[in-house]
């Protein structure tokens, strides 16, 4: 049973950082603009440093 | 002329120096626009950012002042055949996405401790019934304690801030329960794991947080979604106004004009704020202010409010009233009025937890003192109270109406109704009559040809293409029709008059008949615009046309035993007509405010509840007067803010819509209420027994939410 005793404080450390990884995302607007960002990852715009190309 | 714009109005610093601004756009239809829109705007020299959000459809602009121009932007967004609208977010939507920011966290955190709690708590239950040693399930219950604790302190503050309210102004809602019983089976755990016992629950009040919490987080996300959409139509409503500064044009949002401004009002505009006419004459249109379709003549010295359509003449204004603020003195008071004597109907959850909060304490503190006169130990008695309280803690009853609520907007958003007031959809589903307004609202707004039977298809189209040259209301009304929106080259205008072209080689008119050169024998209703084309004329009939499905909606509403009745401010040879196509019996014409006011007091003085549909400003104290009130999006503002929810299109069948949904939701509400009911009659009087363990507790409670939430997914369906 000595196991337990570091056992549960490592999935609790997982579990924890699991939770601040959200908080960050959503801090950091990542669901601010959910249909938008499925539909970004599609666009080559930045392939050429950022500069317009056409087409 | 050329005019200058001037959107100062809407830039705000945004730190780095640069100047910020937010648009509602228009015409975005796939995921390319989100590239298109950006590059176009970015590739406006002096702006430093730009960035569209597709889910609520709006751009963020940063630029450096100076180096550009808020309206290159606009028009660069333009040329790419979008629209842009700017706009302030409204306080309340800002304020509204921040307690989402923080319900959002308060459900993460919550779901955390919901998960690992319940790891630790299933052990422990499997080992009571195994060969757990006390050692261990102590070990167990400190670490769901260590969790638990902090987490109910931060995603419980939602719940004990609104308890602590409720508190403070002597009164009880739901959440004072919910708090005391997460508050009490924290701290009863608490004690309990000092004293080795073999029950916790820890988890209980963790799941009942996260359960209550879900309920929540999607109650919020429906109204902000519904609040976008509101906030992105308001912008694309508003309008500019032609600015006099010395002899200069300059032009200017409506919400930017100041008192004493002098505006310019070109033919087939709107009249941007209230104002005195300081020169030039023209008919006005004011069926959004009166009902009345019939235009009224005014010149120097006249008084003219917000909203009007300016038919014939340019006009000159002094402003006297600023935008916001525009209202006709009478309207105001009676608004003042009718808002006040509104019955403050109370919501249902307020009423069941009115009986309910005190029940439960009640039932508790009999439970502590039976359990004392049978002889228990105090500790056992106290135990056992506490074990009724977290039973009865309204898991289920708190979500039976707001899980209906949420998918019943979800719903009557789909059904094109954006919904104003919380508590609209019960108030609608007790709706035994429905008072209809005429103008814009049986009707369409704009005026549309009434005559398309007799008219000759290509000459109609002629017309219509020719008319997109003019800006004159009956000529915009006319180009509806046009099926291709390209004008004809070389078309003159001629003042007053009419505009003409070369259409195929032949001298084309469109106007008046005398410059037309047409003789109207018959002389109707409906106002007239002809079209000469060689030796070929047409006249062609134009006035305000019933919605679409205006007849079969009402058929449908008359079906399912409402009363329906039409109170119009436009005279009664304008709504007889309109009243015998729908086959209304109970209609009145020409009718003030006040005496709509006064027809809709008289019905509810016998006992009915009445729904009012209408757009004009005049309706805007009758629908604050009923039990609840729809109005049409192109309604006036003041009218707008006022009713209950807003119905979006040209149709009229989100009317009936909202009811069927609404009827249907009340009737789950009382399922849902029913099944909580249940749910406590069964799981009382085990928790009264004390035999109540941390697992029942959990199934019970679980079990419960489950079923009403699913009973209200019920709401979605019947609609369509």
């Amino acid at each position: 049973m000595n196991v337990l005793v570091y056992l549960v404080p490592i999935a609790l450390g997982l579990g924890l950082t699991g939770l601040f990884a959200f908080l960050w995302a959503l801090r950091s607007g990542q669901y601010s603009d959910v249909d938008g960002s499925a539909l970004r990852v599609l666009s080559d715009d930045d392939l050429h440093d950022g500069r317009k190309t056409k087409g | 002329m050329t005019e200058t714009l001037d959107l100062s109005l809407y830039a705000r610093p945004m730190g780095d120096g640069t100047l910020g601004m937010e648009l509602a756009v228009e015409g975005i239809a796939c995921g390319g626009c989100i590239g298109r829109i950006e590059r176009a705007v970015r590739s406006v020299p002096g702006v430093t950012e730009a960035r569209l959000n597709f889910t609520s459809r709006r751009l963020h602009v940063a630029w450096s002042p100076g180096l550009a121009e808020p309206a290159a932007i606009l028009r660069a967004l333009e040329d790419g055949g979008y629209h842009g609208h700017p706009f302030v977010a409204m306080r309340a939507e800002q304020q509204e996405a921040a307690e989402a920011r923080s319900l959002t966290r308060c459900l993460a955190v919550a779901g955390f401790a919901a998960m690992n709690v319940m790891l630790l708590s299933v052990s422990v239950w499997s080992g009571n019934v195994t060969d757990i040693t006390p050692e261990t399930r102590d070990f167990f219950h400190w670490a769901s304690a260590l969790i638990a604790l902090p987490a109910a302190a931060y995603a419980g503050r939602p719940f004990f801030a609104s308890a602590w309210r409720a508190l403070r102004s002597r009164s009880l809602n739901m959440d004072v329960p919910i708090s005391l019983g997460v508050i009490l089976a924290l701290g009863m755990s608490l004690v309990e794991t000092a004293n080795h016992a073999e029950h916790a629950y820890f988890d209980s009040a963790v799941m009942l947080l996260f359960f209550l919490l879900i309920g929540r987080a999607l109650d919020h996300a429906m109204r902000r979604k519904t609040r976008a959409v509101a906030g992105n139509l308001a912008a694309l409503k508003a309008e500019n106004a032609h600015r006099l500064i010395g002899g200069e044009l300059v032009s200017v949002p409506s919400a930017a004009l100041k008192a004493g401004d002098r505006v310019l009002v070109k033919p087939g505009e709107r009249v941007p704020a209230d104002g005195v006419v300081v020169g030039g004459k023209s008919d006005l249109d004011e069926s959004l202010i009166t009902g009345e379709t019939a235009r009224r003549n005014v010149t120097s010295g006249a008084t003219v409010y917000a909203g009007s359509t300016n038919y014939s003449g340019a006009l000159t204004l002094r402003v006297t009233a600023a935008g916001g603020a525009a209202l006709i003195d009478e309207i105001e008071k009676l608004l003042e009025k009718a808002a006040s004597a509104k019955s403050r109907a109370m919501r249902l959850a307020d009423r069941v937890s009115r009986v309910y909060a005190p029940v439960v304490h009640l039932t508790a503190a009999l439970t502590l003192t039976g359990w004392l006169i049978a002889g228990a130990s105090v500790h056992d008695a106290v135990i056992t109270a506490i074990a009724v309280l977290i039973i009865t803690c309204p898991c289920a009853l708190a979500l039976a109406i707001p899980a209906v609520q949420v998918v019943a907007s979800g719903a009557l958003f789909r059904a094109n109704v954006i919904l104003n007031a919380g508590d609209a959809i019960e108030r609608l589903a007790e709706v035994d009559t429905v008072i209809f307004d005429k103008t814009g609202t049986l009707t369409l707004p704009e005026p549309r040809v009434t005559n398309m039977a007799a008219l000759d298809p290509g000459l109609l189209q002629v017309a219509a293409r020719l008319a997109l040259s003019s800006r004159h209301p009956l000529a915009v009304a006319l180009s509806r029709e046009a099926t291709t929106r390209v004008p004809f080259d070389e078309v003159v205008e001629e003042p007053g008059q009419g505009v003409r072209a070369c259409v195929n080689g032949i001298e084309t008119r469109l106007g008046s008949p005398q410059f037309c050169d047409v003789i109207i024998t018959k002389i109707s209703q409906a106002s007239t615009i002809c079209l000469r084309h060689g030796k070929r004329f047409e006249v062609i009939a134009i006035s305000q046309k019933l919605r679409a499905d205006a007849v079969e909606v009402i058929n449908c509403l008359r079906g399912r035993g409402l009363d329906l009745r039409i109170l119009s401010g436009d005279h009664d040879e304008a709504v007889a007509p309109v009243a015998a196509a729908l086959a209304i019996g109970h209609w009145q014409g020409g009718l003030k405010p006040a005496e709509k006011i006064a027809c809709i007091e008289a019905l509810k003085a016998q006992g009915r509840r009445v729904l009012m549909v209408g757009d004009g400003l005049n309706d805007a104290p009758s629908l604050a007067a009923a039990h609840v009130s729809l109005s049409p999006i192109s309604a006036a503002d003041v009218t707008q803010a006022q009713a209950d929810a807003v119905f979006l299109g040209e149709k009229l069948k989100p009317v009936l819509d909202s009811i069927v949904i609404a009827k249907r939701a009340r009737v789950l509400m009382a399922e849902n209420l029913w099944l909580a009911a249940i749910y406590n009659a069964v799981a009382v009087p085990i928790a009264i027994a004390g035999a109540v363990t941390p697992l029942i507790a959990a199934l019970a409670m679980s079990g419960s939410s489950i079923l009403v939430t699913l009973n209200a997914i019920r709401a979605n369906g019947g609609a369509r």
